[in-house]
């Protein structure tokens, strides 16, 4: 009897202790942010944490991309496209109980416009003219000219509404937003940690305890999940080892898309590459299947312009170039270069960088082009390619939502210049009309795949690995960034 | 040399030395297939008939890979081990010709310097600050040889510059250069290609290492401590990517230190009676 009751009051305690697992998860991630504040940085990595979570905008993404609201419950256009009227939810409170008023929107949006401001998306926030606050649950906004993707502006990481007041410094080590989660504690180099919000204006997280862990090294992350040291790894940094998760019936493997086009950049300044000839060329000599295949074991969807397949407006443009190292040959030699050249292949970190900057340089040997390649850390790709403009080809992600815009840029690192395209770009930002402003990103994506800008890769697909049990994880990644409080353990 | 084929580790480590100097050389002219494209349709092949260690992870022959690599590792560890020798032992020599004086000591604290940093750090911000790069590895890796020789030779060449033919041959008015060279370097040649063969399995090593890193020679040039790291995250369901380069690693430096052991006993006196 005894024996008996001593194994029920086990089970009780193992049950107990299940129970109590359910409420919280540990996130696996790779890279932790720099601090915490996402209106004063470009780092994924913050808005991976906070977005969401942590802070609200006005407008928010839901996972398959579209705008919601948020803070804002409604809004109102005027007619000319210039005034925008954002009704506030009321009885938000911020996470130190302070409550949020109109005045704190008029304070974060002033804040990320101004001359001095922080923001690393400033652009975002260019077309304003003015902010005010007639009431404390209303803000009218007005711009300088109609801009079409205003409500998606304010839906970015960058947008979220901070407190009037609250010194910026200390937020970047203790956020104080209106989110789902209250920040609880960070440690540095291990993992930061949030709680749910019980006074949330919204549904409330399903969730306790959040603990985002942060482990860099693929392989330690591979045996951290297969031990169960983290319940979920939303970006997985190693696509060769998904087939096993696969495999595994505790595990399940999220595949979804990301906003991230992965591209072979090329200096278009730098000789021989201001010759359009030799860009042609190299868009032919580059087999895409084959890097999926080998770089990303078969993850990701072949591109033909700088557009995420997944957008309404995408236009199929690999037809443009094509694998075909024979013609790839025949225009190197039309360009000047019968015999090749030789260049540098500056790869940064991601398996996507060094794996693929392999197979493309076996595959630019094929048609004469010799490579030196050289793998360099973040900070010194920052420095060296990014900054630096010190390159000849690299292979980057970009991972910002319809960032199309960056070709309008003659500074930006692949220094396209072309005054067609930046009228097109100023033509978009006129437009509100949807189905215009498709005929002009289609007109814009044809732009820069017949010129060949970069070789076009694939889009990066999102892998993500977490415990069978869990439900409500973002498959996609339409920003950097996911909504946590869906999570939920099955019982 | 025949002796020393008496010492069955020094034959043991002889053959599997050999083998791969010999992979190395035959890379020149010949590899079972080329490594320097990709054929991804291929790729992750266990060991077969016609790849004999499979494939990578982009299709390449594993095999082929091996051969090319043991050209990269040697030539890597014999231009630093030469880097050692060439400057450290004319600085040893020099160092005990001036017992005492000023030369000596700059010498020989300048050696206690280098060897006071790790050697693996020192390489790494060597190849941290001028790229990493087959060339910076050498360098990084032969400048630790230095110290290591000039040490050496400043001993063996102390002991000997006390014996009666060095004597001899300073009454004949010889100078202290020609001295060493002429006297004491021939009579330390044997700690020389001792202390040589196991700094040349540590330069391997040391290669291995820093390619692992990634501070080694850079692809598409193959190297085993590269294709190591290339194969982390793939160990668990391809291991012959780990496997194949691990044991190169392991059997070059293993007959390396085999033949340095046993040249060690053959040329080591007092080793050698208490054998007997």
């Amino acid at each position: 009897m005894k024996r008996i009751l001593i194994g029920a009051s086990l089970l009780a305690m193992l049950a107990t202790g299940a129970m109590a697992a359910n409420t919280s998860i540990t996130i696996g991630d790779q890279l932790e942010p720099p601090h915490l504040d996402p209106t004063a940085g470009a780092a994924g990595a913050i808005d991976n944490v906070v977005y969401i979570n942590i802070y609200e905008g006005l407008t928010e993404f839901a996972s398959d991309g579209s705008v919601i609201p948020a803070l804002a419950e409604s809004w109102d256009i005027s007619e000319d496209g210039l005034t925008y009227t954002f009704h506030l939810h009321s009885g938000v409170k911020f996470h130190d109980g302070s409550d949020l008023t109109a005045s704190d929107v008029v304070w974060s949006l002033n804040r990320a416009r101004a001359e001095d401001s922080v923001n690393a998306q400033k652009g975002l926030f260019a077309n304003i003219a003015d902010v005010s606050a007639p009431d404390d649950t209303t803000v009218v906004v007005t711009l300088t000219t109609p801009t079409g993707n205003f409500l998606f502006n304010m839906a970015w990481g960058d947008a979220v509404i901070l407190n009037e007041g609250d010194d910026v410094e200390a937020l970047k080590t203790h956020p104080n937003g209106t989110g789902p989660f209250v920040f609880q504690n960070w440690v540095q180099g291990d993992s930061i940690t949030m709680t749910r919000n019980p006074n949330y204006w919204g549904e409330p997280a399903k969730l306790e305890t959040v603990t985002i862990k942060y482990i860099s090294d693929p392989t330690a992350a591979f045996n951290a999940v297969m031990a169960g040291d983290v319940d979920a790894f939303p970006t997985f940094p190693a696509p060769e080892n998904l087939p096993q998760f696969d495999a595994d019936p505790r595990f399940t493997v999220i595949v979804g898309s990301t906003e991230g086009e992965t591209i072979l950049s090329t200096n278009n300044k730098m000789p021989p590459f201001d010759n359009p000839k030799v860009r042609e060329a190299l868009a032919h000599a580059i087999d895409r299947q084959a890097i999926i295949d080998g770089a990303m074991f078969g993850y990701g969807t072949p591109i033909g312009t700088h557009m995420a397949p997944h957008n309404p407006a995408y236009v199929d443009l690999t037809g443009l170039s094509n694998y075909d190292p024979e013609l790839a040959k025949k225009l190197l030699a039309e360009a000047g270069f019968p015999d090749g050249f030789t260049t540098t292949l500056k790869l940064p970190p991601p398996s996507y960088a060094r794996r693929g900057g392999e197979i493309i340089a076996a595959e630019l040997r094929a048609v004469g082009i010799e490579t030196e390649v050289t793998n360099l850390e973040w900070s010194q790709w920052l420095e060296e390619v990014f900054k630096g403009k010190d390159y000849g080809l690299t292979i980057v992600s970009h991972t910002e939502p319809m960032d199309i815009g960056i070709y309008a840029n003659p500074d930006y690192y692949f220094q396209y210049d072309n005054p067609a395209f930046q009228g097109l770009m100023e033509q978009l930002n006129l437009t509100t009309d949807p189905t215009k402003r498709a005929a002009i990103l289609g007109a814009a994506q044809t732009m820069i795949a017949e010129d060949h800008v970069n070789g076009y890769l694939f889009e990066l697909a999102k892998t993500g690995v977490a415990n069978a049990k869990i439900h409500g994880l973002w498959a996609n990644a339409p920003t950097q960034g996911a909504n946590l409080a869906e999570v939920y353990w099955e019982d | 040399m025949k002796r020393a084929f008496r010492i069955p580790g020094f034959s043991i480590g002889f053959v599997l030395a050999f083998t791969f100097a010999a992979a190395a050389v035959l890379s020149y002219f010949w590899t079972p297939f080329t490594v320097d494209g990709v054929d991804i349709v291929n790729k992750l092949h266990t060991p077969d008939a016609t790849n004999w260690f499979g494939t990578d992870q982009f299709g390449r022959d594993i095999f082929s890979m091996i051969m090319i690599g043991a050209r990269t590792s040697i030539a890597v560890a014999i231009v630093a081990v030469g880097i050692g020798v060439l400057l450290g032992v004319p600085l040893g020599l020099a160092a005990a010709a001036r017992k005492g004086a000023l030369l000596d000591e700059v010498i020989m604290r300048g050696n206690d310097l280098i060897f006071a940093f790790p050697a693996l750090l020192i390489a790494i911000l060597i190849t941290a600050v001028f790229g990493p790069s087959a060339v910076n590895a050498i360098i990084a890796i032969g400048i630790f040889n230095i110290p290591v020789f000039a040490r050496l030779s400043r001993g063996g060449a102390l002991s000997l510059w006390t014996r009666d033919f060095v004597l001899a041959a300073r009454v004949a008015g010889k100078s202290r250069l020609r001295i060493s060279f002429e006297h004491i370097l021939p009579n330390i040649t044997n700690l020389l290609i001792v202390q040589g063969t196991i700094q040349f399995s540590l330069g391997i090593l040391a290669e291995a290492a820093l390619s692992y890193i990634g501070l080694g020679a850079q692809p598409p040039i193959p190297s085993w401590g590269r294709m190591l790291a290339d194969s982390q995250t793939m160990v668990s369901f391809a291991p012959h990517l780990a496997l194949f380069p691990g044991l190169a690693i392991v059997l070059t430096v293993l007959g390396l230190n085999l033949m340095g052991d046993a040249l060690r006993d053959l040329f080591d006196p007092k080793l050698r009676r208490g054998r007997r």
